[in-house]
């Protein structure tokens, strides 16, 4: 018991800050990737793709100049994040450099557009850059307390990138659903970048207000009714995703944005109720849109008769391809590079990816995907729960929420549990703006989990320890 | 590629990917925030001889310069922020309004520089009002002096109250 009388060595006990466990783990998702791309390319071309060992480079290069970020400007962040999302990241690049060798895509895009283009260069491209955007909010936001400033700009911003899409001359209206804007031939998704800053309003807003919706409240029936007025923004926030969903046609969004305001205002005021009355609105809002937008009715027709696409002539047959095709991959699936899920012909690399995964890594490589997706969401909750200061809790929480709840619209629906709903599946679907936006969700993370667990700063030096030290002779 | 190859290959790729999501959360089950260190202090009062327990993968236990049955952790354990736990490692902790706080209480009744906790040099932990409106309580006391805290003593700040845990 000597140890303990060891007084003299004063300096700060540090926390483990887990980057090794990181650089391990990372590595490791950068070795998975490759070894699909040699057994994609062994399948299809029997012989290891072209490349292989430079593009491996150049990945691994990527998320070493990540984990080097993280090292280096947020220490003690959670050591899970970033290598579940590089996994994610390289397994979508694989999945759609594979679907890029289709030759039914290939000849698909010739008749429809006149020319084919692989797809996987382009998200490698915007993979590299969404990597430097993940650096930059590391390096300029030291400090997510100070997004707090900006809540109603926020909210303005979000406003702003929701109607973008219907503003005419800048909008463009792909297959239906108008979520994009083209910018100097790039096309932009909005929706999918005011995912993160309707986050920042939300919070700083509910902190705000949390009192006053969770406390001023009557009891009915075993739930906390609140008042009237407390409702306003509740109905705003409705009304505004009903507006989306009319215009834009985009059910993704729309889901979205409400969904994450329910889980928001349910963490931020422990109230049951809201979740009842959330519930109860979006069922309400949905089914009266249904009942007039011919684009839902669609989706819902497909939904619940996917075979019954078949007969008519819907050009609906998506839903019931995409279910065959999980079908088809069984427990263990085809193998990388032998599925036949290119039938699904079109959005093959971009909705419907997942079932390229259901197909050719079966039932336990969907689970493990899942449960990727689902580990990033705990941390994500867990990162809530450590935060020490109420706007990062709700942050968090509204991060991890609109990341969950856009992994359930997706997967159910191309496994046909809900109607399909058109949004993408983060870091595996093909799509400059879902990989970006995701890629800052991620920093976002990463930056209030670095403060969360961060050990408390160093003590300021008290005066009356000061006055020791003088006193003491030397 | 021989049919063999191909699916050697199939579930090499499943059993790699899982490898990784156990992995992943073989990570998450070591990664609690610190209980660990708690664990250790209690079985090495058991133990003769002070040897410390093996399993290196953590940094190095607090155990040298901290007083046996010293707090190891802040707990919230009632108001908004219930549940938050903070270690204690021989730092100041601030609390209040400010956003700078180590914790900060989004309370009506706290002021923005409340109360600090901090170690004095035996390593006893103290609690000193900032000088605050409406006050720090120790049990049912209002702080005026900087104050030792017994070992499990709820200090009450507006609506929120914390204590400090082994």
């Amino acid at each position: 018991m000597s140890v303990v009388t060891n007084t003299t060595t004063i300096g700060a006990i540090e926390l483990p800050s887990r980057r090794n466990t990181e650089l391990l783990l990372l590595a490791f998702a950068v070795v998975i990737p490759i070894f699909a791309y040699a057994n994609v390319g062994l399948a299809i071309h029997n012989e290891l793709p072209p490349g292989m060992f430079a593009y491996g480079a150049g990945f691994a290069v990527l998320a070493g100049i990540a984990h080097f970020v993280v090292r280096r400007y947020a220490k003690y962040a959670d050591p899970l994040l970033l290598p579940l999302a590089t996994l994610l990241n390289g397994l979508g690049v694989v999945l759609i450099w594979r679907l890029d060798q289709s030759e039914r895509l290939q000849n698909l895009a010739k008749r429809s557009f006149g020319a084919f283009s692989p797809s996987a260069p382009n998200q490698m491209l915007y993979t590299a850059l969404a990597i430097a955007l993940f650096a930059a909010v590391l390096l300029i936001l030291k400090d997510h307390r100070v997004l707090q400033r900006f809540t109603y700009i926020s909210m303005a911003g979000a406003l702003v990138l929701l109607i973008l899409p219907v503003v005419p001359g800048l909008g463009a209206d792909v297959f239906g659903a108008k979520i994009w804007i083209s910018v100097g031939g790039f096309s932009i998704q909005p929706g999918e970048f005011a995912k993160i800053v309707i986050a920042i309003f939300f919070a700083g807003y509910l902190m705000v207000k949390r009192d006053a919706l969770a406390l001023a409240s009557r009891r009915f029936m075993g739930l906390y009714l609140p008042r009237g007025r407390d409702l306003g923004p509740i109905l705003m926030i409705w009304a505004m995703s009903l507006l989306v969903l009319v215009f834009e046609n985009d059910l993704g969004t729309s889901l979205l944005f409400f969904g994450m305001f329910v889980i928001m205002l349910y963490v931020a005021t422990e109230r049951t109720s809201w979740i009842v009355i959330g519930l109860l609105m979006s069922v309400g809002g949905a089914v009266v849109v249904a009942s007039f937008a011919s684009h839902v009715q669609a989706r819902v027709n497909a939904w619940l008769d996917p075979f019954g696409c078949y007969t008519t002539s819907g050009a609906c047959e998506q839903v019931g391809q995409s279910i065959m095709s999980f079908g088809s991959g069984g427990v263990l699936g085809a193998g990388w590079g032998q599925g036949n899920s290119d039938l699904i012909g079109f959005a093959a690399n971009s909705d419907f990816i997942f079932s390229t995964v259901g197909e050719e890594l079966g039932l336990s490589g969907v689970m493990a995907f899942l449960l990727i997706y689902g580990l990033i969401i705990e941390r994500g909750v867990r990162t809530a729960l450590a935060a020490r200061d109420p706007f990062g809790k709700l942050f968090a929480i509204g991060l991890s929420g609109a990341f969950a709840l856009q992994i359930f619209v997706v997967a159910g629906g191309v496994m046909g549990l809900i109607p399909l709903t058109g949004m993408t599946m983060p870091f595996l679907a093909s799509g400059g703006s879902s990989v970006l936006a995701n890629w800052i969700l991620i920093a976002v993370l990463i930056r209030i989990s670095d403060t969360a667990r961060r050990p408390a700063p160093a003590p300021a030096p008290s005066p009356d320890s000061e006055m020791t030290q003088v006193v003491r002779p030397s | 590629m021989s049919e063999l190859t191909l699916t050697v290959m199939r579930l090499g790729f499943l059993a790699v990917l899982w490898l990784f999501v156990i992995v992943a959360v073989q990570v998450i089950r070591s990664d609690l925030f610190g209980t660990r260190v708690t664990q250790r202090g209690s079985s090495r009062r058991g133990g003769a001889g002070g040897a410390p327990q093996q399993g290196g993968r953590q940094a190095a236990p607090p155990q040298q310069r901290q007083r046996r049955g010293a707090p190891t952790k802040l707990v919230v354990s009632e108001g908004i922020l219930t549940g938050t736990t903070v270690a204690l490692a021989g730092q100041t902790i601030t609390l209040g309004r400010a956003h700078d706080s180590t914790i900060v209480l989004d309370d009506d009744y706290a002021s923005s520089r409340h109360a600090r906790i901090y170690p004095d040099r035996d390593g006893q932990w103290i609690v000193e009002d900032l000088g605050s409106t409406n006050g720090t309580y120790l049990d049912r006391t209002r702080l005026t002096t900087p104050t030792p805290i017994p070992p499990g003593a709820p200090i009450r700040i507006g609506k929120t109250v914390i204590e400090l845990r082994k």
